[in-house]
């Protein structure tokens, strides 16, 4: 992996705007025609397939006794509780370990090389496949991988991992974090790899240990990097249904439901589309305001690079 | 760091430098097998029910007594009634990914087409316009979406599908097609242009082949997005025959008695063909991979 391919990539939308060349203020009359035939395609997606979804989706969830409902059905309520600490836990979990990580796969060892390129597998596989192992193995009980392996080891009797909504939930995000985490290290690892070296060579030479250049170079450097990735990641988790639907499945009894599930069995199972797309649009003053912060985190990152 | 590391391997080291190194390779392979055992823990499992021949989880083992492949012939070969369909269903999986693979390609390098080197007005608008739809989580859009569709009248239709792919993709392939092309000289468009050429040839002739590397990488991307989406695949197509793999993977979950060495035999066929699309574009998507990633 090259270096310096990864962290630029990251000014991704925000260097649009400024890297737009200097040309001259009008086209011509034909180059305009052209131009806007061949960002007529994509306009054309947006409206019917972004535009009027989220337009109509507002109006579905416009109705004030929704919220109503919602408020009154412990299941939302639960959900809700279950949805930030999913997010809160798995995002911080999977970004702390992946920093940490990274720094592992800097060595250069070869082994290192083979282990990274294992490593990276959970992400590559598609996530339908990946959780529906988790699932069979944790809700074989009182078998199942990881209970034979406690009895093997340890000889003790696992327990059945989706009997109670918090373990059930624990088991969901340890699927996400298992899934998400080589992506976010494999990103570290770009970012750390383009720090340069004479940095942690001068700080040897002046007595730093390890631990104090991993505190006074790679932190201060990777900054940046770790809040829009953490910003992202929570955008991303937040609307990933897939290890709550296929890991612990909302058991029991939607104790380990998140709001996104909880709104498709509004929609599909209950048949109250509305009070699906309620449930979603409940998450949007969480939402807003981790866009705002990565519109922002992205605009000043572009300065520092 | 060369010329400090040289440097410290001429010098002798003491002992205890030594023993302190061994300690740390120690502590390291250590490390190592503890997270090979978590990587590799789930895809384990799968290759394990795939092989036992009873399909069983409800087993004691930690590997299965009668390994076979039979499972995976049966898949192969249609051979049990809820995987009927497999190879259509299949076939299902491929046309989506390949026509989402190309529509994603050719709106997104014709809008940063426009944006880029037509200089279209106010093109910023449809770069930002693009990054809200890659940042609103696509699960939150799934009812509203669902319900548009049975509007435009492609419910239960593979198109379907595709249009919602082809939407949450496209986003990635402008950022990515913009700043790729940021490194292409203007200077080729001009001296083209100077020639005669009109933009469609521009477009065709100087662009694409230029563009060929980010091509790949966000063609790469949206196969493998459009391969591993489950919500939209499972809303929009609802007959065994227009279903995808996944979908009918999803249902063996609803049954009381799944024959779960065929359930985990589909998901690793399934599961083949990214990981090895990924392997072998590795280096090509590294490119942006910050913004890509795969999304949720």
């Amino acid at each position: 992996m090259s270096a310096g391919s990864v962290v630029p990539a990251a000014t991704g939308p925000f260097a649009l705007r400024r890297l737009r060349l200097p040309g001259p203020g009008h086209l011509h009359g034909s180059d305009l025609v052209w131009s806007i035939v061949f960002v007529v395609p994509y306009a054309a997606l947006f409206t019917a397939f972004v535009v009027y979804p989220i337009g109509y989706g507002l109006w579905m969830g416009s109705d004030p006794a929704l919220y109503a409902e919602l408020l009154s059905d412990p299941r939302y309520v639960r959900a809700a509780v279950n949805t930030v600490l999913f997010v809160g836990l798995a995002v911080n979990v999977e970004m702390v370990l992946a920093l940490l990580l990274s720094g592992f796969f800097m060595r250069r060892r070869r082994w290192i090389k083979a282990l990274l390129v294992i490593y990276i597998l959970p992400w590559t596989l598609p996530a339908v496949p990946a959780y529906l192992s988790f699932h069979w193995m944790l809700a074989a009980y009182p078998q199942g991988l990881p209970n034979n392996l406690l009895e093997a080891l340890f000889g003790i009797e696992g327990p059945f991992w989706f009997n109670r909504g918090w373990l059930a939930l624990g088991c969901d995000i340890t699927a996400s974090v298992w899934k998400w985490m080589p992506l976010w290290t494999l990103i570290f690892l770009g970012g750390r790899m383009a720090i340069p070296q004479d940095l942690y060579d001068a700080a040897s030479i002046d007595g730093a240990s390890g631990y104090r250049r991993f505190v006074h170079i790679t932190v201060p450097l990777l900054t940046n990097l770790y809040v829009i990735s953490t910003l992202i990641a929570a955008i991303w988790t937040f609307g990933d249904y897939a290890p709550v639907l296929f890991v612990s499945g909302g058991t029991p009894a939607f104790e380990s439901e998140v709001i996104s599930t909880l709104g498709f069995h509004y929609a599909l199972d209950f048949a109250n589309p509305p009070l699906g797309v309620a449930a979603g649009l409940t998450a949007l003053p969480i939402l807003l305001p981790i866009l705002i912060l990565l519109t922002r985190a992205l605009s000043t990152m572009e300065v520092q690079l | 760091m060369s010329t400090v590391l040289t440097h410290r391997q001429t010098v002798r080291r003491p002992p205890r430098y030594r023993l302190r190194r061994n300690l740390r390779e120690t502590a390291a392979l250590a490390f190592a097998v503890v997270l090979l055992i978590w990587t590799l823990a789930p895809i384990y499992n799968m290759v394990m029910v795939s092989l036992d021949s009873k399909g069983d989880v409800f087993s004691n083992d930690i590997w299965p007594a009668h390994p076979s492949l039979d499972s995976f012939w049966i898949v192969l070969s249609e051979g049990y009634w809820y995987l009927e369909y497999f190879w259509h269903q299949f076939g299902n999986s491929i046309y989506i990914g390949a026509v989402t693979t190309f529509l994603t390609l050719l709106i997104g390098s014709l809008a940063s087409f426009s944006i880029g080197r037509l200089r279209l007005k106010n093109g910023w608008i449809v770069s930002n316009a693009a990054l809200l739809t890659y940042v609103i989580p696509a699960s939150f859009l799934a009812i509203p979406f669902y319900s548009i569709m049975l509007k435009y009248g492609l419910a239960n239709n593979l198109w379907s599908v595709i249009f919602a792919e082809v939407t949450f993709a496209t986003p990635y392939a402008i950022f990515i097609f913009h700043q790729y092309a940021v490194s292409i000289p203007m200077e080729l468009d001009e001296a083209a242009r100077i020639d005669g050429a009109s933009p469609i040839q521009i477009y065709l002739r100087i662009y694409l082949p230029l563009m060929a590397p980010a091509l790949v990488a966000v063609g790469t991307y949206a196969l493998l997005l459009a391969w591993n989406e489950y919500l939209y695949q499972f809303m929009l197509l609802s007959s065994t025959r227009s279903m995808t793999v996944p979908v009918a993977l999803a249902q063996f979950l609803n049954s009381d008695e799944a024959p779960w060495n065929y359930m985990m035999a589909t998901a690793i066929i399934y599961a083949i063909p990214p990981v090895a699309v990924y392997y072998a574009f590795r280096r090509r998507m590294t490119a942006g991979l910050t913004m890509g990633g795969v999304k949720g």
